[in-house]
């Protein structure tokens, strides 16, 4: 079953003024429960304003949006509904933080969606766990964490509202490898243990290709590859032409080709190193 | 909650009043405001209109956004006029009905009223507003008080803070946005709820919005001391503004006005404008 499905979606910004902006042209998507799926694409191809579409931020100039099954936009009046099934971590979002302790703000989506005090901290416990965010920073401020701290404490409470789809805008942006790594490996570890559905809009071609099972190519508003990382980095070309990158390994496996060793498609290291092992 | 703040007015364009000096646009709007108060005959008032008419048509900016800009003082216009009209005593009584007497100078008072807050609103905006960028009134706003920093009046500090709080309104305005919406993909709720309900879910907005405010500031404050910024003393300018031909054509223009509206008062006849 599809949990996001988005059917004939059109978007434009400012319209009937000199600044109208086309932002998202006749996109039809569909999601699937338990799927990994990747957005990659240009700034100002449409990526944030699909994200805000999802949780109902943004409410579609032409077309419909469906979470969890149901028409997001039948009873305008239930949006905030949506915005608990279909969790997103806005971009940067340390910037969000505003409770006194990390506990509290993790426990502001929980608390919002009316739950019960036990509910709550045993959702922010298992939340924080999860973005590895550790029990002894629970009292302290959350404005004197570091900046990878801070992210992971935002991350956290998202997840604590334990969303049907779980949507990330550049979860790991701005971050050294160290904070990257501590991120994404507990997002992986979330996603495994509870089988959520993913969403994840960013621009590294090598996060992308170990984690997701499809990846969405969008340019100037529009869907236009779409399928599994080998399908969609195999069109080295198309991409490059875009002014999007692959995998470095990808690159690394296509100069090789060119020198005359075909490792086939290559798109994780791991999968290259193999490869190349078996060469000799 | 839709965030529909346009804020300042100025609307592009390359009309010669958008390419006046913004010096020369000061002194020019405050003469023009003058001319319109001295203004009290029928005569006059039309020398004002068609001189109101002229600016318009040269700005080349569109009457539906002038309108646009009358429309918060609509209440105010309306109001002084209806006192005029049913205040105002005279000679000559046009209705007498019970204890409503209108005469016939209320309602040319009336009329002269709302001519002169349309015209005050639509050209001094003409002037300052829609035709200059808030950036650059500050700058000649600073260049025409220069003279007041001798008497140790801070002169360029104040215009410094202006140019500065200016410049990051619509930055803010969009960090507001992007923090409720943060906050609302966390189900935060600002629009139910009485009042007390809704000023404390404005909470989780204000407090990241402060935070980032002072790190901007702070940043700010930062990068301009490692360009040496030690405020305004021995520093030169990058843009440097100087009064051209249009500048005293348009002064000397309002100069005219005035004196030709002094001229009408004296020497031309029809209704007049006074107090009874």
């Amino acid at each position: 079953m599809a949990v996001v499905e988005l059917r004939g979606i059109n978007y434009i910004y400012n319209k009937n003024t000199p600044y109208e902006v086309h932002a998202l042209k006749d996109i039809d998507l569909e999601v699937k429960e338990g799927e990994i799926t990747g957005i990659i694409g240009h700034t100002g191809s449409g990526k944030s304003t699909l994200v805000q579409l999802i949780n109902g931020i943004l409410k579609p100039t032409e077309g419909q949006v469906f979470v969890d099954g149901s028409d997001i936009w039948k009873e305008p009046k239930k949006i905030r509904e949506v915005r608990f099934k279909a969790g997103v971590v806005m971009q940067y979002p340390e910037y969000q933080l505003f409770a006194e302790t990390v506990f509290d703000d993790i426990a502001f989506g929980p608390k919002n969606m009316g739950l019960s005090e036990e509910e709550i901290k045993s959702r922010v416990i298992a939340a924080s766990s999860f973005a590895n965010v550790s029990p002894d920073l629970m009292n302290r401020s959350p404005f004197d964490l570091s900046g990878g701290q801070k992210r992971r404490v935002a991350l956290a409470g998202v997840i604590a509202m334990d969303p049907k789809v779980l949507i990330l805008d550049e979860p790991a942006a701005g971050l050294d490898p160290g904070g990257r790594a501590d991120i994404l490996g507990g997002l992986k570890k979330y996603q495994r243990e509870k089988g959520t559905s993913v969403i994840i809009v960013s621009h590294s071609m090598e996060d992308m290709a170990n984690w997701c099972d499809r990846i969405l190519v969008l340019a100037d508003g529009k869907i236009i590859l779409d399928g599994t990382p080998d399908k969609v980095f195999s069109r080295f070309n198309d991409l490059i032409g875009l002014g999007l990158d692959v995998p470095q390994i990808t690159r690394v496996a296509a100069a090789l080709a060119r020198r005359g060793v075909d490792l086939g498609d290559v798109y994780t290291v791991g999968y290259a190193a193999d490869k190349i092992s078996e060469l000799f | 909650m839709k965030m529909d703040i346009t804020f300042g007015q100025y609307v592009e364009g390359n009309s010669i009043l958008h390419r006046l000096d913004p010096r020369a646009k000061l002194i020019i709007a405050i003469l023009y405001v003058v001319a319109i108060f001295l203004a009290n005959n029928v005569c006059s008032f039309a020398l004002i209109v068609a001189s109101a008419v002229l600016i318009t048509v040269l700005s080349g900016i569109s009457p539906r956004i002038i309108g646009r800009g009358i429309r918060p003082v609509l209440i105010l216009i309306v109001f002084t006029a209806v006192i005029n009209i049913f205040f105002v005593r005279g000679d000559h009584p046009l209705v007498s009905f019970y204890f409503i007497h209108i005469y016939r100078e209320g309602l040319v008072n009336a009329a002269f009223i709302i001519i002169r807050i349309v015209v005050l609103i639509v050209c001094t905006s003409l002037f300052l507003t829609y035709t200059t960028t808030p950036i650059a009134l500050t700058d000649g706003l600073e260049q025409l008080l220069a003279p007041l920093a001798k008497i140790k009046v801070p002169v360029h500090e104040f215009s410094m803070m202006m140019t500065i709080a200016l410049r990051f309104i619509p930055t803010l305005i969009e960090e507001t946005e992007k923090i409720m919406n943060a906050q609302k993909a966390r189900g935060a709720d600002f629009s139910s709820g009485g009042l007390i309900k809704r000023a404390r879910a404005l909470i989780p907005v204000l407090i990241p919005l402060f935070i980032s405010a002072f790190r901007r500031a702070s940043d700010l404050a930062t990068a301009m001391e490692c360009r040496c910024y030690t405020g305004g003393k021995g520093r030169t300018r990058m843009n440097v503004l100087r009064a051209g031909v249009k500048d005293f054509v348009f002064l000397f223009g309002v100069v005219a006005l005035g004196a030709g509206v002094v001229l009408l008062n004296k020497f031309a006849g029809g209704y007049r404008f006074g107090l009874y």
